[in-house]
Parts: structure tokens; C-alpha cells; sequence
């Protein structure tokens, strides 16, 4: 069980299109800073938002199956998370998956990011401004 | 050659030809490279779990817990910003800088006490992200429930 084939897990082909995927959305977000006057919060909810409507047309799918991490790892890949979660959510329960299916997907992430968010919050030391 | 100062016409011209390396060329070179490591340090984790034989739901899970663990970290040791300052978008836009949202804020407010300073100013940024992201998710929820479920729907 624990023998694992470094070989794939170090897939260049692999590694190659999740590199390249994942590099030019984050191309695109940095167009989005420097051409725009949006704030970095508003691009994070952006990519968020578009990633949901894209997962929801199953467009995004097309990219996750293509470039694996590279399409889940950027903030468009938490949006395409919570409305596939929220697709089977309606495939099973009707209108009450539409409610819980998303977060149940991304349950992990949410919670991680409390969690830890929370804790390296608490072991931080603020950067004090030397007068 | 006349005065590059002249005019303000020329005076750009001047300035770009004295620039080469437009910034923005530069922030979305370092955007690319970082972001795209960033994605295949996942790509490396989900590979083992895929040889560990778990299935792709848990397996990006699993990532996203130990992207966001370490993002969390480093910006709570003050490491994440000299990445972020170099990267730009480049560690914005992975999960890493969801993590980053949520850790930076939470530091500011740390004078206004565990609860409200770190517990509240926490969801500064992550706040907006969750409220649009899960209302999206919902709404294409009950599009999908509407076009193409309808015998769930109607009956």
C-alpha cells in the first residue's frame, strides 16, 4: 500500500500542463491588478464567482480533466468545487442539495482555512512599526 | 538628437525606450512561474494520493488542507508577504492567498482581542469570497435543478 511509483507522481507531462494552466490564470489575475483598479479582494472574489458560473456550465471540467491541480489550485477551482458539489447535491436531495452540496465539497478547504487561519493568527508576531 | 524632455510626447517615447522591461511584463512573468508552482506542488500532492488509491474528491481536499496550512503559516511568520510582493497574482489567485486573506487581517486586529480582533477581522477578505462563492454555487444550483432536472422538479 504505502509503495508509491514516483515515477507518476512525478509525471512530466503532468506536472508540464498543470504548470502552464495554473501560471497563465495567474497571468490573467495579474493583468486584472495592473490594468485595473480593482482591489486584490474584489479579484479574489471574481475568481471565485467565475469559477462557479464556469463549473456550473461544466466548462471548467473541461480544464480540471486537462490540467489537473493547475485548474483546482487557483481560486476558480473553489468556485468550480462548490457548484460541482452543489450539482450532485441537486442530483440527490433536489433543492436542499442545492444549499448543502457546495459546502459539503468544499468543507475541507473552509475549515482548514478557519482553523489554520485561526492558529497562525495566534502564533504570529504583528509587525510593530519601529517609532 | 533633440531634448527628450522637450515635449511630453517624446518624453515617453524617451521613457519607454529607457525601460525595456515594462513592469508589467515582469509582474506577469513572476505571476507565472510562482503560480504555476504553486499548482504543481498540488499536482505532487494529488499524485500521491492518487498512488495512495484515494479517489479525486478527498484527494483535493487534501490539498487544498496542506496548501492552505502552509500558506497560513508562512504569513503568520511573515514570510508570505516577500513572496506575495515578488509574485503578485502569482500567490494571490492559488488557494494560498485565500489562506493569506484570512491570516493578514486577523494579524492587523490582533490589539482588539482573540474574539472580535482575530475572530471577526478574519473574514475581511475571505468573508466576501465565501458570500459570493456559495450564493453563486446556489443559484447554479437551482438553474441546473430547473433545466435540466425537471422530473425531480415537477413532480
Amino acid at each position: 500500500m504505502s509503495n508509491i511509483d514516483w515515477g507518476a507522481v512525478f509525471n512530466i507531462s503532468s506536472l508540464l500542463k498543470c504548470f502552464i494552466v495554473g501560471g497563465i490564470i495567474c497571468i490573467i489575475g495579474q493583468i486584472l491588478i495592473d490594468k485595473t483598479k480593482l482591489t486584490p479582494a474584489k479579484i479574489l472574489v471574481i475568481f471565485v464567482t467565475l469559477g462557479a458560473i464556469l463549473g456550473g456550465l461544466g466548462i471548467y471540467q473541461y480544464l480540471v480533466d486537462f490540467a489537473g491541480a493547475g485548474a483546482t489550485v487557483p481560486l476558480t477551482g473553489f468556485g468550480y468545487n462548490l457548484a460541482k458539489g452543489v450539482i450532485e447535491g441537486v442530483k440527490e436531495f433536489g433543492l436542499v442539495g442545492a444549499f448543502t452540496g457546495g459546502v459539503k465539497a468544499a468543507a475541507g478547504g473552509i475549515a482548514a482555512a478557519v482553523f489554520f487561519g485561526y492558529i497562525a493568527s495566534l502564533i504570529s508576531k504583528p509587525k510593530m512599526k519601529k517609532q | 538628437m533633440s531634448n527628450p524632455l522637450e515635449s511630453k510626447q517624446t518624453y515617453q517615447e524617451y521613457v519607454d525606450k529607457q525601460s525595456p522591461n515594462s513592469p508589467i511584463l515582469k509582474n506577469c512573468f513572476n505571476a507565472f512561474w510562482v503560480g504555476g508552482l504553486i499548482c504543481t506542488i498540488g499536482q505532487i500532492i494529488l499524485n500521491i494520493c492518487k498512488q495512495k488509491g484515494l479517489d479525486t474528491q478527498i484527494s483535493g481536499t487534501i490539498v487544498s488542507i496542506i496548501l492552505i496550512g502552509i500558506s497560513a503559516f508562512l504569513t503568520g511568520l511573515n514570510l508570505f508577504n516577500k513572496i506575495g510582493k515578488m509574485a503578485g497574482a502569482g500567490s494571490l489567485i492559488p488557494i494560498t492567498g485565500f489562506a493569506n486573506s484570512i491570516v493578514s487581517p486577523a494579524m492587523e486586529y490582533k490589539s482588539e482581542g482573540y474574539v472580535m480582533g482575530v475572530g471577526g477581522k478574519m473574514f475581511t477578505v475571505a468573508g466576501p469570497v465565501l458570500v459570493f462563492g456559495i450564493s453563486t454555487s446556489i443559484l447554479v444550483g437551482i438553474i441546473y435543478l430547473i433545466f435540466n432536472t425537471q422530473n425531480i422538479t415537477l413532480v
